[in-house]
C-alpha cells in the first residue's frame, strides 16, 4: 500500500482529506518545498545521509524491549516496546527535525521556525539549529510556556528565541497560527519546521517519511526478537507523527492491527478532550493549511480541547489518518486523564520505564486488551517520549506531596536570594 | 450591475476609489452600523465585512483580537448575514463577503452563494482558498452574479499570475507586500512594479491593500490601481479614538 502515490490532479490528497489550503502568498513557497522535497525523497544518498545523522547524533536505531514482567502480569498478549524515548533530546521529534535540517540546508535558507505545545519538538527544533547554525524563532502558547518552563529553558540555552502566543486559546494552535504569519513575511529565507504530520501538503507526507524510520527498524527488530510480526500495534494520537512512524512500518502486513491511541481527556461527552477519531465530537474542516477532522462547532470555529498530555492537546488530526479511520486501516480509541496516570504508575514499577504522558496513551490501549488475547500473541507499543524529563508535569499529573514540598522549598529559597 | 461595471461607473467621478473594512460584531454590531455610517458620508465605495473566523491565520493583531472578541460576545453566521442584508439595503456602497474558507465550507458552498445573495453582497474573499481548491465555488458564483475575488502577491510569479489573471472577475486585490495585514507598507518602486506585473494578467480594476494608512499613500496610488483598500489603519483609528477620529481619518484620507 502506498498511500503517497496519489492520482493525478490529486496530490497531497488522502481520500477527500489533506490539500494545501493556503494565502496565495505563501504558493512559491510551498511550490518550492515540494520540488526540493521531491529531490530528497527521490535521491537514496539524502536517505543514508539521514540514517546516519541520527546513528551518529541521536543514538538510532533505538531499541525494543520486551516487557516480560507486564506481560505475566496481565497474563495475556506479550508486550514489547519500541524505544524512541532513547532519542536525543527524549523524544521522536528530532526524527522530522533533524530530516527537515538537511533539508533546509538543501533549500540554502538560514532560518527555522517551530511550534511547539509541549515543547518536545521546540526542543528539538532548538538542539538541530545549534548544530546546523541556523537561527531559530520557536513559537509556542502562552499557557503552555507558562505550564512547561524546563522545555523552555532548555530551548532558550540553546540559542532559540521563545515567542509566547497570547491570541486564541493560548495553545498549540494558536503557536501554529503563530508560525504561518510569521511565514508569509520571512519566506524569503525562513523553513517552517512544521512539527507532526498535519498542515498543508507536503508538510503530512514529509513528516511521515522521516518519521517513517521508526517502522521500518521496529518490524525488523521485532521479527528478530519474537521471531514473528506482531498482532497489534499500539501508537499515541495527536497530530499523529509517531503513529504514522510507526504504522507504516506494517502497512503492507494484513494480519497486524494498527490502533492509534487518543488523548480522551475528561471521557467521551465531557467535551473536554483531544479525540478527533475515537469518539464522535469531531467533523470534516478546513483550518491551518488543510482538510482533516476538527474538534469544532457547527459553524467551523474550533472548540476548545484538552488532554493532560500537552503534546495530545490539538483540534485536528494528521489527514492521512481520517482517510485510514474511514478505510478501517487504523482503529481509534481513546484514553481518558485518569487511566492514563495509572497505566504510567504500573508501567513505572512493574518494568522500570517512564513513558512520557502522550506515550502512556497506548499503554492504556494496550494494556486493556492484551488481558483478551493470547500468551503467544505478540502487542507492539511505541514508546514515543519519555517523561522523566517532564517531572514537574507528571509530578502534577501524580499530584505527589513530597514533590510539592520540595518545589515549595526552592521557590522560598529563589525568594531569599532575591530579597 | 456587476462589481466591475459599478467601479467603472465610480471612476467616472473620481480617480480612486476606496474599499474599507469591518470585522463582523466587533466591538458590536452597533459600532459596526456608526463605522459604516462613517465610511457611507465619507464616500467610501465598497466595504469588506469580515466574518469572524477561530483561526484568523493570514490576519495581523488587531484583526486577530477583533475576531476573537467577536466570537466570545456569540457572533454567528445568521447575524453576519442579517448585517449584511441590513448594509446593503441602507447604503449605497457595494458589499463584499471577507472570511476564511471553513465558514464557506461548514455551510456548504451552494448555501454560501445563496446566502450571500439573498444579503446583497456582490462578492467575496477567502484568502486561504486558494485557485486549486476553488473551481466548484467560483462555478456557482458566476451562476448567481457573485464574484470571487483573486488575490495577486509579491510572490506569484509571471505564470501564476496568468492562472490568477484567467480567472479574475469583477476586481482583484493587490496585496502590496509579504505578510499579514496591519503593517505599514512603504509605497515605491516594488509596488508599481508589481501592479504593472499584475496589470499585464488581467482586465479587471485593481485594487491595493495592505499597510495603507494616509493620504500620502493615496497620492501614490492614484493613476497606478483602480482602487485603495483601507482595512487595520481605520479599526485602529476607531479603537484610539472613537466616531469623530474616524470621520476626521476618513475626511483627511479621502481628501
Amino acid at each position: 500500500m502506498d498511500i503517497f502515490d496519489f492520482s493525478d490532479g490529486r496530490e497531497g490528497y488522502y481520500g477527500k482529506y489533506g490539500g494545501v489550503f493556503l494565502p496565495e502568498i505563501l504558493h512559491a513557497t510551498i511550490e518550492e518545498l515540494l520540488v526540493c522535497f521531491r529531490e530528497c525523497k527521490a535521491d537514496p544518498k539524502f536517505w543514508q545521509d539521514y540514517v546516519t545523522l541520527l546513528q551518529n547524533y541521536s543514538g538510532r536505531p533505538t531499541p525494543v524491549t520486551h516487557l516480560e514482567n507486564l506481560s505475566r502480569k496481565l497474563g495475556g498478549a506479550q508486550i514489547y516496546v519500541k524505544r524512541d524515548d532513547l532519542n536525543h533530546t527524549g523524544s521522536h521529534k528530532i526524527n522530522n527535525v533533524m530530516g527537515q535540517g538537511l533539508l533546509c540546508q538543501r533549500l540554502g535558507k538560514k532560518r527555522v521556525i517551530a511550534e511547539t505545545g509541549a515543547g518536545q519538538h521546540g526542543f528539538a527544533t532548538a538542539t538541530m539549529a545549534a548544530k546546523f547554525g541556523f537561527d531559530c524563532k520557536i513559537y509556542m502558547g502562552a499557557v503552555d510556556v507558562a505550564r512547561q518552563r524546563p522545555n523552555v529553558f532548555w530551548m532558550e540555552n540553546l540559542g532559540a528565541e521563545v515567542i509566547a502566543v497570547e491570541d486564541g486559546q493560548r495553545t498549540l494552535k494558536d503557536a501554529v497560527n503563530a508560525c504561518m504569519r510569521d511565514w508569509v513575511t520571512n519566506m524569503a529565507d525562513t523553513h517552517y519546521i512544521l512539527g507532526t504530520a498535519c498542515g498543508p501538503h507536503p508538510f503530512p507526507e514529509m513528516v511521515s517519511w522521516f518519521q517513517s524510520i521508526i517502522g521500518m527498524e521496529a518490524r525488523e527488530q521485532i521479527l528478530k526478537q519474537a521471531g514473528r510480526l506482531p498482532d497489534r500495534v499500539y501508537a499515541c494520537v495527536g497530530g499523529g507523527s509517531n503513529a504514522m512512524g510507526i504504522f507504516q512500518g506494517f502497512f503492507d502486513d494484513d494480519n497486524v492491527e494498527l490502533v492509534g491511541c487518543e488523548a480522551g481527556g475528561h471521557g467521551v461527552g465531557s467535551y473536554m478532550h483531544s479525540a478527533r477519531l475515537a469518539y464522535d465530537d469531531a467533523t470534516v474542516g478546513v483550518a491551518q493549511g488543510y482538510k482533516t477532522y476538527f474538534l469544532q462547532d457547527k459553524e467551523g470555529n474550533m472548540a476548545e480541547t484538552h488532554s493532560v498530555a500537552a503534546g495530545l492537546d490539538y483540534i485536528g488530526v494528521n489527514p492521512i489518518f481520517s482517510y485510514l479511520h474511514d478505510q478501517g486501516k487504523v482503529r481509534f480509541e481513546a484514553a481518558t486523564d485518569i487511566e492514563v496516570k495509572e497505566a504510567l504508575k504500573l508501567t513505572m514499577r512493574t518494568e522500570g520505564l517512564i513513558p512520557a504522558l502522550e506515550s502512556t496513551h497506548a499503554f492504556v490501549t494496550a494494556i486493556k486488551e492484551a488481558p483478551t488475547m493470547s500468551k503467544d500473541e505478540i502487542i507492539l507499543i511505541n514508546q514515543s517520549g519519555r517523561g522523566d524529563k517532564d517531572i514537574f508535569t507528571i509530578a502534577d499529573a501524580l499530584d505527589d506531596a513530597k514533590w510539592k514540598t520540595f518545589i515549595g522549598g526552592k521557590a522560598d529559597q529563589y525568594r531569599g536570594e532575591n530579597s | 450591475m456587476g462589481l466591475e461595471s459599478y467601479i467603472a461607473e465610480r471612476k467616472q467621478h473620481k480617480d480612486l476609489l476606496v474599499m474599507a473594512h469591518v470585522v463582523c460584531g466587533y466591538p458590536s454590531f452597533e459600532a459596526n452600523m456608526q463605522e459604516l455610517e462613517i465610511m457611507h458620508e465619507a464616500g467610501v465605495d465598497l466595504v469588506e465585512l469580515q466574518f469572524p473566523f477561530s483561526e484568523p491565520s493570514a490576519d495581523g493583531p488587531l484583526f486577530v483580537h477583533a475576531n476573537e472578541q467577536s466570537l466570545k460576545s456569540g457572533t454567528t453566521v445568521d447575524q453576519c448575514f442579517d448585517f449584511m442584508k441590513l448594509v446593503s439595503e441602507r447604503f449605497s456602497f457595494k458589499v463584499l463577503m471577507m472570511g476564511y474558507y471553513n465558514t464557506v465550507f461548514k455551510m456548504g458552498e451552494e448555501v454560501f452563494v445563496q446566502r450571500l445573495k439573498e444579503a446583497g453582497g456582490v462578492g467575496y474573499i477567502v484568502p486561504d482558498l486558494p485557485l486549486e481548491e476553488s473551481a466548484h465555488l467560483h462555478a456557482l458564483s458566476e451562476a448567481a452574479d457573485i464574484e470571487p475575488i483573486i488575490l495577486m502577491t509579491p510572490t506569484s510569479s509571471d505564470k501564476r499570475l496568468a492562472q490568477l489573471g484567467a480567472i479574475s472577475r469583477g476586481m482583484v486585490y493587490v496585496v502590496a507586500r509579504k505578510g499579514v495585514t496591519g503593517s505599514k507598507t512603504n509605497m515605491g518602486d516594488d509596488v508599481i512594479g508589481l501592479i504593472e506585473r499584475c496589470r499585464q494578467h488581467t482586465s479587471v480594476p485593481m485594487g491595493v491593500g495592505f499597510g495603507i494608512s494616509s493620504k500620502a499613500d493615496m497620492d501614490f496610488l492614484r493613476g497606478n490601481a483602480d482602487m485603495a483598500i483601507v482595512g487595520t489603519a481605520a479599526l485602529q483609528t476607531w479603537e484610539d479614538s472613537g466616531a469623530e477620529g474616524l470621520k476626521k481619518f476618513f475626511a483627511e484620507l479621502m481628501a
